[in-house]
This record gives C-alpha cells, sequence and structure tokens, in this order.
C-alpha cells in the first residue's frame, strides 16, 4: 500500500493503493467516481476514458500510482457545474441508446473539441474511433457534434 | 382522428440526461459496502469431459478466501424453455469456459489467485463441433438424458440424440409445387456464431440476507423471469419466489444476451452459501463471450421452385443450427425461426425442417432478430439469384411473391394487416434501383443489394403485463412498469402514451426501472413486443386513472362523467366552458364542497395486457393448427456499395431501410433504432467472425480480435424510413421494430457484391479475403468449407 494523492474533478483527494491497482479501479471503488465504466479492461473500447492532465487516456491501462501529483478529469466533472454546451447538443439529438458508451465518448469529445473546435465530419469520426458503442450506430453522436460545432 | 399531441412526436429521450451527466447508474455503479464479496469461476478447458474429482483444499486455506463452491453444493437446474443446464457442471463439461467451481473472497484478486489452486481432475471424452457431424450416427452423445429434461409443450427432442428439438412445417405438397415450377433452385448457406458485445459485460450482486430473503441486481431484460427462474432453481432449499427480489437499474445494451436467465443464477447460488454478505459476480469481456449466449451458427440448405413468371410454388429448406451443449433457450430461436423460415413470401407448398443441435461449443441463443437475422440470410440471397436466374427484376420477383394480409403463413394462420410493399417500393425508391452506376475509379465496381423481411415477437402463448400508475400531489406521474429499459427507447415511448392520454406534458413523468418488489410482472423485454404489449398496459392504466379522475369530479360537481375531458392536464366539462380544474388540485386530497366535506381518493391505477389469442399446440408433424405468433412487423432494406476489385474491400456508399412498424410513437428514436441496428447487422455481414480452435476454445474474446465496428465504420448515408399500417391491436397502432433493423444487413450485402462484381459470397461474413480470393481465382461462386473449424 502506498499513499498517493491528486486532483480528481478540482479536489485533492488521497488514497492508499496497490503498485499494481488501476486508476479505474481506484477511481471507481475507492473513491466513488462511477463514471469511468469497465468495457473490457484492455484499451479496446473507451468505456473508461478520463483526462490525465487534460488529454484523454484510458484509465484500465493505466497504474493508479502514475497519476500521483497530477490532475484527472472524468464525467462526473465535467457534469458538475451543470450541463456543457456539447451535452446540452447529445440531449437534443438522442445521442445515446443503453448510454454505457456516454461516460468515455463524452470525455473523450470535450478534449478533442478544446483543441479543435471547429471540426469537419470526418475529424470527428476520427476523434471518436477508439470509443466503441454498440447501440447508436455513431451518427446521433455525431449529429450532435456537429450541430454543436454548426451553432457555436 | 383527434391530433395527438404526444404520440408519433419526436420527443427527446426522457432518460438522456442521466446518460449524458454520467448520473445513470448500472450495477456495477451501486454501492454495496465493505461486505461486498468477489466471486472467481473455475472453468473448464475441456470441450466434453467427466469430472473425476475437484479438490478445493488448497484454494480454501487461501486467507481472505469465505468460501469455495462446486456442483455438488448446487445439484440443481435451471432454464426457461428447458431445463438441461446446472448451477455448476457436475460429472461431466460440455464447453471450453463452463464452470465447475467458483472461489469467493473479500477481494478480488484473492478469488482469482485461491481459483488456480482448485485442482480439478477431467477425463477428456470426444467432442463435436460441427451440427452436420453430431447428428451423424456415432457422434458423442453430449445429454445422454436428453429424453428426460424437462421442457415447453412445444418442443420435441429426439433422447438418445444430440437433437434438442426439431420444429417441422408443412403445408401443401412440396413434391408437387417442385413438380409444376419451371425451375428449381438449390443450395446450401453457412451462418457463423456472432457476439452481442453489449458495452457493458454481465453482472449480477445476489444478497442472501440473514433472514432468508434473497435479493439480486443484474443487468438484465429479465427482471421477473429471473426471479421465478432463480425461485425454481433454488426451490430444493425451501426458497420461494416471494424470498427472491430482482433489481434492474441502467442496463448497458441487452440484444437478447441478458435475457433468461444465465450466469445470475451463479451469483443467487454463491449468495446462497455465503449467507449474509453480497456476492458480485462481473464476467470480464472474455468471459462475456463464451459464457453468455452468442448467436447460433447455421447451416441452410435451400430449395425454391419457380414458375417462368415468378411465382414460386414451393419452398422447402432444412436449417441446422449449432446451439452449443445447452440450448435452453436457444431452441426456441429455432422454433421460432422455423416457423417464419420462408421469410415474407406468399408460398402454397412448404416445407421446414429446423433442427436445434447440442454441440460442444459455448450455448447459444438469442440475439437481436431471434433466428430470423441468421436465417433470411439464406433465403434472401437466394431470392436474389432465384430472380436474376429467371431473368426478372430482384425487387419485382419480391413485390410479386410479397405476402399479404391474409394470406395463409406457413402455418395456416392468417397474415396481419403491413406495409411490405409500401416498404419494398420506398426503399427502391430511395435507392434509385435500376439505375446502374459506375465508379471513377476503374479499380472499383458499384452495385446494389436489396432484401425484404420479417420478424414475429417469440413468445409463449401467454404473456402478460402490466403497468401501475400513480400520481403525486403536484399531479406529477410515476409509472411503474417491468419492461426493461436496454436503450431502446421504451420509456420514453410509455411517458408518451401516458401523456397522451392524461394530456400532460412528459415533463410530468416518470418511468421507474424495474423492481419485482414495486414493479408490476412483464414477461421479458425481449422479442421487440414491450411497445406493443406493455404500451397496451400503459395505456390502459392511464384510461383507468383519466375514468377514476372524472369520478371524482363527477361526484364533487355533479357533472355528468361524459361531459369531462382532459386538456393540457386539466379537468373541463363540454357543457360549462368556463370551467376547469387542475390535476394537482384533487389527485391526491380530494375536492372540498361548499359543506366543508371532502370528496376524493388517491388516484391510482393499472393497466394489463395478456396474450390470450396465441396457441402453440400446433400438430409436431406440421405445425398446422394453431396460432404460434401475435403478428408480424415487415420491411425492406437496400445498400448501394462500393468493391475494390484488388483489395475485396466493401465501402456502403448507402443504406436505406424501412419498417412498418405500426405507428411510431417517437419516429426519432424509431429511425435512430433501425441506424443502430443496421449498423450492427452490417458488421456481421462484412467483418465480425468468431473463431475456435480444434478444441472448441474460443480464439478472439475480445475487441482486438473480434472486430464491431467503429465510428470509421459507419455507411457514408444510412436512410432510415417509417412506414405505418397500423396494428389493429397495438397502442395507437404500434407494433415493435428493434430487432428488426438488423436483419436484411447480410443478405443485402452479399446480392450488392454478386451485383458489383459477380461473386456470389455463400458463407459470412462476406469480407474482403473472400471477394479477394474469388475475384483473383475467377471463381463465380465460391463454397468456403465450414470455416469455423478448420
Ligand atoms: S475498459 Fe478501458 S478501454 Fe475498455
Ligand atoms: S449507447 Fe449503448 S453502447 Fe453506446
Amino acid at each position: 500500500m502506498r499513499k498517493i494523492s491528486f486532483i480528481l474533478n478540482g479536489e485533492k483527494r488521497s488514497v492508499y493503493v496497490e503498485p499494481n491497482d488501476l486508476l479505474l479501479d481506484v477511481l471507481r471503488d475507492k473513491l466513488g467516481d462511477k463514471t469511468p465504466k469497465y468495457g473490457c479492461g484492455r484499451g479496446d473500447c473507451g468505456t473508461c476514458t478520463v483526462l490525465l492532465n487534460g488529454k484523454s487516456v484510458r484509465s484500465c491501462l493505466i497504474l493508479a500510482v502514475e497519476v500521483d501529483g497530477q490532475e484527472i478529469t472524468t464525467l462526473e466533472g465535467i457534469s458538475k457545474g451543470g450541463l456543457t454546451e456539447l451535452q446540452k447538443y447529445f440531449l437534443k439529438h438522442n445521442s445515446f441508446q443503453c448510454g454505457f458508451c456516454a461516460p468515455g465518448m463524452i470525455v473523450t469529445l470535450e478534449e478533442f473539441l478544446k483543441k479543435n473546435p471547429k471540426p469537419d465530419e470526418e475529424e470527428v469520426k476520427e476523434a471518436i474511433s477508439g470509443n466503441l458503442c454498440r447501440c447508436t450506430g455513431y451518427v446521433p453522436i455525431i449529429r450532435a457534434v456537429m450541430d454543436y460545432v454548426k451553432n457555436k | 382522428m383527434e391530433e395527438l399531441k404526444f404520440v408519433g412526436k419526436d420527443i427527446p429521450r426522457i432518460d438522456e440526461k442521466e446518460k449524458i451527466t454520467g448520473a445513470a447508474r448500472y450495477v456495477d455503479d451501486l454501492d454495496f459496502g465493505p461486505n461486498l464479496l468477489y466471486a472467481e469461476i473455475v472453468e473448464s478447458p475441456y470441450p466434453h469431459a467427466l469430472i473425476k474429482k475437484i479438490d478445493t483444499s488448497e484454494a480454501e486455506k487461501v486467507e481472505g478466501v469465505v468460501k469455495v463452491v462446486t456442483g455438488k453444493d448446487f445439484p440443481f437446474k435451471f432454464g426457461l424453455y428447458m431445463k438441461d443446464r446446472y448451477i455448476f457442471a457436475q460429472d461431466r463439461v460440455r464447453f471450453v469456459g463452463e464452470q465447475v467451481a467458483a472461489v469467493v473472497a473479500r477481494d478480488p484478486k484473492i478469488a482469482q489467485k485461491a481459483a488456480k489452486l482448485v485442482k480439478v481432475e477431467y477425463e477428456p471424452l470426444p467432442a463435436v463441433f460441427d451440427p452436420l457431424e453430431a447428428i451423424k450416427e456415432g457422434a458423442p452423445i453430449i445429454h445422454p438424458e436428453l429424453g428426460q429434461y424437462s421442457h415447453v409443450p412445444w418442443f420435441f427432442p429426439k433422447g438418445g440424440t444430440n437433437i434438442a428439438h426439431h420444429r417441422k412445417v408443412r403445408k401443401g405438397d412440396v413434391e408437387k409445387g417442385f413438380k409444376e415450377a419451371d425451375y428449381v433452385f438449390e443450395d446450401t448457406y453457412k451462418i457463423p456464431r456472432y457476439a452481442h458485445c453489449c458495452m457493458e459485460t454481465h453482472i449480477s450482486v445476489a444478497y442472501y440476507d440473514l433472514s432468508g430473503r434473497l435479493t439480486l441486481w443484474n443487468s438484465s431484460q429479465s427482471p421477473h423471469v429471473q426471479k421465478a427462474l432463480i425461485a425454481d432453481a433454488l426451490s430444493p432449499l425451501g426458497i420461494t419466489e416471494k424470498d427472491v427480489r430482482v433489481i434492474t437499474p441502467y442496463v448497458g445494451g441487452g440484444f437478447g444476451g441478458k435475457a433468461g436467465v444465465t450466469m445470475e443464477v451463479i451469483a443467487a447460488a454463491l449468495a446462497v452459501a455465503c449467507k449474509g454478505n453480497p456476492v458480485k459476480v462481473r464476467w470480464r469481456r472474455d468471459q462475456e463471450f463464451y459464457n453468455t449466449y452468442m448467436r447460433q451458427q447455421v447451416i441452410s440448405k435451400i430449395k425454391v421452385g419457380v414458375k417462368k413468371d415468378g411465382t414460386i410454388t414451393a419452398f422447402q429448406i432444412e436449417n441446422f443450427w449449432d446451439a452449443g451443449p445447452y440450448v435452453e433457450y436457444g431452441a426456441n430461436v429455432v422454433n421460432a425461426s422455423g416457423l417464419s423460415a420462408t421469410g415474407p413470401y406468399r408460398i402454397p407448398n412448404v416445407k421446414i425442417d429446423s433442427y436445434c443441435i447440442y454441440t460442444n461449443l459455448p450455448a447459444a441463443g438469442p440475439y437481436r432478430g431471434f433466428g430470423y437475422s441468421e436465417m433470411l440470410f439464406s433465403v434472401e440471397s437466394h431470392m436474389t439469384r432465384i430472380a436474376k436466374a429467371i431473368g426478372m427484376d430482384p425487387v419485382e420477383f419480391r413485390r410479386k411473391n410479397a405476402i399479404r394480409e391474409g394470406d395463409s403463413l406457413a402455418y395456416g394462420a392468417p397474415m396481419n394487416p403491413n406495409g411490405l410493399i409500401e416498404a419494398i417500393d420506398k426503399v427502391a425508391e430511395e435507392i434509385e434501383w435500376g439505375k446502374k452506376e459506375e465508379s471513377k475509379d476503374p479499380k472499383k465496381a458499384i452495385g446494389k443489394g436489396f432484401a425484404i423481411f420479417w420478424k414475429a415477437p417469440a413468445m409463449p402463448p401467454n404473456v402478460s403485463t402490466t403497468a401501475f400508475l400513480k400520481f403525486s400531489g403536484d399531479g406529477s406521474v410515476n409509472i411503474l412498469v417491468s419492461g426493461m429499459e436496454i436503450g431502446q427507447g421504451y420509456h420514453t415511448a410509455m411517458a408518451q402514451i401516458a401523456a397522451e392520454i392524461l394530456t400532460i406534458p412528459i415533463e410530468k413523468i416518470r418511468v421507474e426501472l424495474p423492481d419485482t418488489d414495486r414493479n408490476p410482472y412483464h414477461w421479458q423485454t425481449v422479442a421487440s413486443h414491450v411497445t406493443w404489449a406493455s404500451g397496451n398496459a400503459v395505456k390502459r392504466a392511464a384510461l383507468e386513472a383519466r375514468d377514476k379522475i372524472f369520478e371524482v369530479v363527477s361526484r364533487a360537481y355533479h357533472f355528468n362523467k361524459d361531459s369531462l375531458y382532459l386538456e393540457n392536464g386539466k379537468v373541463k366539462c363540454y357543457l360549462k366552458p368556463d370551467f376547469e380544474l387542475d390535476l394537482k388540485d384533487f389527485v391526491i386530497n380530494g375536492i372540498m364542497k361548499e359543506d366543508g366535506y371532502y370528496v376524493g381518493q388517491n388516484i391510482v391505477a393499472s393497466g394489463q395486457f395478456f396474450v390470450d389469442f396465441c396457441s402453440a399446440l400446433q400438430d409436431p408433424e406440421t405445425s398446422q393448427g394453431g396460432h404460434p405468433n401475435v403478428h408480424y412487423t415487415v420491411g425492406a432494406a437496400a445498400v448501394k456499395i462500393e468493391v475494390d476489385k484488388e483489395t475485396g474491400k466493401v465501402k456502403i456508399l448507402k443504406a436505406v431501410e424501412a419498417i412498418d412498424c405500426g405507428k411510431a410513437i417517437n419516429p426519432l428514436n424509431v429511425k435512430d433504432q433501425i441506424i443502430g441496428g443496421l449498423l450492427q447487422g452490417l458488421a456481421t455481414a462484412l467483418y465480425e467472425d468468431m473463431r475456435f480452435d480444434k478444441n472448441g476454445k474460443i480464439l478472439n474474446p475480445n475487441f482486438t480480435d473480434y472486430k464491431i465496428p467503429t465510428s470509421l465504420d459507419i455507411p457514408e448515408e444510412v436512410v432510415p424510413i417509417i412506414v405505418e399500417v397500423a396494428q389493429p391491436d397495438g397502442p395507437f397502432g404500434a407494433r415493435g421494430m428493434a430487432e428488426h433493423p438488423m436483419i436484411p444487413a447480410a443478405p443485402m450485402i452479399a446480392n450488392a457484391v454478386e451485383d458489383a462484381v459477380g461473386v456470389r459470397i455463400k458463407a459470412l461474413p462476406i469480407t474482403a479475403e473472400k471477394i479477394a480470393l474469388a475475384l483473383a481465382k475467377g471463381e463465380k461462386e465460391p463454397d468456403y468449407y465450414w470455416h469455423i473449424m478448420k
């Protein structure tokens, strides 16, 4: 066991972890942030995506000790201050069905749109190509993003 | 007809806010406190073997291990349609991955470590992985006791063989039909296994408290069925249905994979073994592949007779389904699709043999389309080939032979009202059928493919559903139902139906996720029937509530009940235009009369829907005589693709799909179902592919090697089309449609590939490799060896 401290969604948190504990499990089971989801455990699906110092990473591939002293943002953090502009467009476009991919998808897109505020459709597809969704066929998600981009 | 205000409108999903903020809680997100225990399963490395001995002593010694459980502790069977499976393997294992034992520990890592210390001695038995091998004389018998298993009365297992069920349909005289035909076309098609790949893996947390109450939190499509089946399985321990409670929060995708009972019964048993502690069983992604239902592989031998003018005179099909070693649910897939194996065609002479065959691959069962996605690949590939062979346009051929309202189905019952012809015409127009297109790139060819489809809800003939509706003091409503919102938009549709009748805004309605203690009975969320069945129950509940509202108001004000109506959530009176009374003013506290006394009642209502017009009791030799299906939902679809003649790579330029959902309660949701389901189907057509080794072990149980589509794989254009020919007994005319989008995907791709490059692929998936090889070798109809077991 080792104590690590990091900023989680703007708040300093400290937690004891084993050297082989995954960030995903620590966030979910020790810190109670259930927004990153387990979908595959090996970096294939993107449901566990969080931001590490503002860059999207897969929390199932990162050891918790690696984030000591760093900054983590999850969908919980993104949603805390009320719906973001992008989320409002998801709402309008029925973007998710079962919703299990939503946390990873939204975290990925929030980061992407900061970097690239006026993407074209191909760039949006590229940006979410690591986030699997089995329900929607991606079309309603892309629809929401493009509408948001257009109206910004 | 009065204008509808909520039904038929593109109302945003009522569960969307939870989902986009991360507030939606799935089972694994619930907190079970520090007493939670974790299970690790000991799985069979053999596809078929006798269990000689299990030694758990080393595992038990590991600190933190609470219990090690084996088949001896729970020699109980479970099953919805046929009881052929034990909670844990007893004396033999029948597939690689079968549960032999479980270790329960305080920490998942300890459980994993200890599970490796459980020593199991096996005596391997010969195994069989191909359904055609499994029905040969002398094949290893997978269930020696098959003849004794209890099952529903519409299954016909053959004891002493590996045939778990044989659905025969005989109509007219098929030999005579072939004689009348000018041409007879015969071929064999092969469809492999596929996986649902819900993003959320199966999970169940079970808690047997010190009083003997068993509560489960499951990711499930079937809370009430699970309650019943788990109580039944554990009934030797004195557990009855009233003791079992199943709670189902949000579910991260189902597609049939979370129907019935699979791993939840393991969690239940482990909880009983560890009384007083909740026990969590969560499948890792690889377990999700082999330890829940897959889609069955099937070999289809089809023979169709037609006249020169394109009239179909005879249809014969033998479908050999590989259902794996436990077919309790899968046999019903074979049954349901067997009854409808002709596809949506009007055919006088029919012979169908649909075999459910035991093999030693993992258990298979329902997956979006319930057998129709599988069997219509051969039918719809074949119909296009026939049309072309007799010089008829494939769309014209379908229009000519398409089943119409009142036509007799293969089992004799009449076809329901439907918009099949309208769907065909709309799709043909949208895809510009008949217009030849050339690729700008000489290395590429453009082709179009067409398919039609149908599907009936596959259900027992007596399914039931109920809705409770209750008001709060502010006039808002909670609807309690037990259909599952698995992503299809069910809750939104139910809110729209209630809103329509009660005339209150959607924002004032909440539809609650099931808890079997609290929400009334609903069979299962399968078969694409909840909008229809549960929608009827919700509608009736709303009508009952409305009636009670009018009753109270008429008692307080002495209006005739018939003079009252609702508008914008207020009670109004035809005879007294200035009268209006807001629901919130009386639904809980009643109405005060002049003398200070109150009249009223707390407005609560229930609505019920029961299927009592079906019968599965048909002649087992012909399937004639009963009425096994409630109705069919039909549709048509087409694609335009571009094929690279060198690499064989297929690019989908446009996909169009029209479905007759009777009435689209929420058109936006219906269209999004079409788009999502179509992509799921297109992937099975083009690249998803399950591989097994010689030992029956799945080789690609992960998303690196089993490819599901990403955002880069979607068609350039998808056009969903809604057709509305009302279902007479549906709520506002609606019937279900959520499984259907997937069904036509594979045959229409096969048809388009042939149209583009002249290669007819008869075994799925239609990979670039298969197309490129055929083109390189100049083979027009390559016959691929049954590719699963090389
Ligand atoms: S769970 Fe991390 S990428 Fe799938
Ligand atoms: S909405 Fe279900 S996985 Fe994306």
